[in-house]
């Protein structure tokens, strides 16, 4: 076995031993990831179907001026309950959410009304309050097709078309399939993903390099026959083992974690069975070794574990950062944005979820560009140790 | 046999070492005696091919340090100043990591790895993770690694540091062994007692520099000094940072 593998066997073997390590590479990703997931998923679900059933309310001032309009409403699964309050009163129902939606209903309605003239209503509501917005934005349309109807059986009184009012119409036609409206809310996934993985070899990176030279056995290894350079690739190599375990390891438990969120409920499905999850990490993967060179090249800057610790903290969200701008500026996976590290994993894992066939280009391009990298931090890594401050 | 030639080293504005001249003969004992930062640890990490000297050569047999530094590294076995085993590793382990490195083949290591823990007298420890080893058991197992590949050369900076009366002792048989064994030593160290005792060559250092050499008793008929303790001082010029 040539020098890089005898590093590599030793760091592996070492960091099984050392509960930070193994804490960080096979706990905190599959076991927290898919927690986070699968809470956060379940959150949205509960919230959308909360809101679809949620019967709206609605309180109404003098209900007797407008019997119509109440049993119309009641019949579109609104309940209304009347009360009996003056204008400042009904200003402090609504702020106190006492009565969150107030309709009043003025003496001249059914008059103004009977003479074909605008009929007003005054809604109350707080435009403070999320959620009482809505049911206000709810109740005007309600209301809205309660006139329209009206307006049409005018029309249809005096001899007039009502289609002649409606000289456009506009068809909402939804192309998402379940699976590609889930994707929005697994985009997180692939946030997930990365940083599982970078996590798995944080530890391991510190450790060969700061924390090596914080204990002294850096310099006893400098004095055996093994060019530096290599001594530092099997320890890169070691951080990328690592890493890939707890990627395999995070990916397998969202996908098991994923199966208890009932994402039915929402509309949607996940495409996550095993065969998608083994190209989720094969295209995943080959990220792992530029991570673990950026993380060996900060480290190799800092002088002890602690401080190594610090900034590689900063550091480790570096990788997430593409992922974080594309989702503010709304761009699409294209050849070119494929060769940003991270960036192209993104889009493909992506892709992988939302059941679509993967672009052979994109993939290419993207586990090239993440490789070649790797190749560059490492040869960095490699050039760093020549250093004689490296020692302290 | 090892040998250097003017050697000179600097951090950022101090002048760590300057002009350093020496040899230390296989089958002797050499000391590197000095107070703290005239210059030992730098001297020695420029023999072991850590540090690159500014000026001056250094080869370790026939192999000159810095461009032939692998060959001088196989040659060469360094117990530095702090042991700085693994943690996590065994004594075994940490020595076999270091045999690996040394390219040795598996048997060869393991039954080198046998004789060593044997020799030293590690049986007790040599299965259990070096994390709470005392300081005698960490200054073995160290000595142990940096001997695995049994280099003629053997370099020790500072090897007594923290270690009890009895460690000293068994740690002056086990150089007093390799110098018999025809091995090239050379130790660093601040304590007179040891060096007197121990050394056949003497190399007095300070501020950077070699201030006289010669056999323990040649540096006192030279300074005129009954103890080789007056002789240092008179040598250094102070008593500064004896030990």
């Amino acid at each position: 076995m040539g020098a890089v593998g005898i590093v590599w066997r030793k760091e592996v073997r070492e960091n099984l031993r050392d509960r930070r390590t193994l804490v960080s590479a096979l706990l905190f990703g599959p076991l927290f990831g898919p927690l986070i997931l699968a809470a956060a998923l379940q959150f949205l679900v509960q919230r959308t179907a909360d809101e679809a059933d949620q019967r709206l309310e609605i309180a109404v001032r003098h209900v007797e001026r407008a019997p119509n309009l109440v049993a119309w409403l009641e019949a579109r699964n609104v309940i209304v309950t009347p009360v009996e309050l003056d204008d400042e009163a009904t200003r402090r129902a609504v702020r106190e959410r006492s009565h969150p939606l107030v309709l009043s209903i003025p003496a001249d309605f059914a008059e103004r009304l009977a003479a074909a003239r605008p009929a007003s209503l005054q809604l109350y509501s707080d435009a403070a309050g999320g959620r009482a917005d809505r049911n206000a934005a709810r109740t005007r349309m309600l209301i809205a097709q309660y006139g329209a109807s009206i307006g049409r059986l005018r029309l249809l009184a005096r001899g007039v078309d009502p289609l002649l009012t409606a000289p456009l119409a506009v068809q909402d036609i939804d192309v998402s399939t379940p699976q590609s409206r889930s994707v929005t809310v697994l985009g997180m996934l692939s946030y997930l993903l990365l940083l599982a993985m970078i996590l798995g070899g944080l530890y391991l990176a510190i450790d060969a390099t700061a924390g090596e030279r914080e204990r002294h056995s850096l310099e006893p290894l400098l004095t055996t026959p093994v060019p530096r350079a290599r001594l530092i690739y099997g320890k890169i190599l070691a951080a990328t083992t690592f890493m890939i375990v707890s990627l395999t390891l995070t990916a397998i438990a969202c996908a098991l974690a994923l199966r208890f969120v009932a994402l039915e409920n929402f509309g949607m499905s996940a495409h996550l069975d095993a065969s998608v999850v083994l190209k989720i990490i094969l295209v995943t993967a080959p990220l792992a070794p530029a991570a673990a060179g950026l993380m060996t090249v900060v480290a190799s800057f800092t002088r002890s574990y602690r401080e190594a610790q610090t900034w590689l903290g900063v550091v480790m969200l570096v990788p997430t950062l593409p992922i974080a701008f594309v989702g503010l500026a709304e761009l699409q996976p294209s050849l070119a944005l494929s060769a940003v590290p991270s960036l192209g994993q993104h889009f493909l894992i992506t892709s992988l979820l939302r059941g679509a066939a993967l672009e052979p280009a994109h993939v290419l391009v993207s586990v090239l560009a993440s490789l070649a990298l790797g190749a560059v931090l490492a040869w960095i890594a490699g050039r760093l140790y020549r250093r004689e401050s490296l020692l302290g | 046999m090892m040998s250097a030639q003017g050697l000179a080293k600097a951090f950022g504005g101090v002048q760590a070492v300057r002009g350093v001249t020496l040899r230390a003969e296989d089958g002797a004992i050499t000391g590197l005696l000095g107070p703290n930062g005239a210059g030992k640890s730098t001297t020695l990490r420029m023999l072991c091919t850590v540090l690159r000297p500014d000026a001056g050569e250094a080869w370790i047999d026939a192999a000159h340090t810095v461009r032939d530094a692998l060959d001088a590294r196989r040659q060469l076995g360094m117990l530095t100043h702090d042991s700085g085993l693994y943690p996590h590793l065994t004594a075994r382990e940490n020595i076999l990591y270091f045999a690996e490195l040394h390219g040795m083949a598996r048997a060869a290591r393991e039954r080198r790895a046998d004789e060593l823990i044997e020799w030293l007298e590690m049986g007790a420890f040599a299965g259990r993770r070096a994390k709470g080893y005392s300081q005698g058991q960490r200054i073995k197992t160290a000595l142990a690694r940096a001997l695995v590949h049994s280099p003629r050369n053997v370099l020790l900076d500072e090897p007594t540091n923290g270690l009890d009366v009895m460690a000293v002792r068994n740690l002056r048989v086990l150089l007093a062994r390799l110098r018999d064994a025809g091995h090239c030593v050379l130790f660093s160290s601040h304590v007179m007692q040891e060096v007197s005792g121990l050394c056949d060559v003497v190399f007095v250092l300070a501020r950077g520099e070699v201030v006289a050499h010669g056999t323990p008793d040649a540096l006192r008929a030279a300074t005129g000094c009954a103890s080789l303790e007056d002789a240092f001082v008179k040598l250094i010029g102070t008593d500064e940072g004896l030990g």
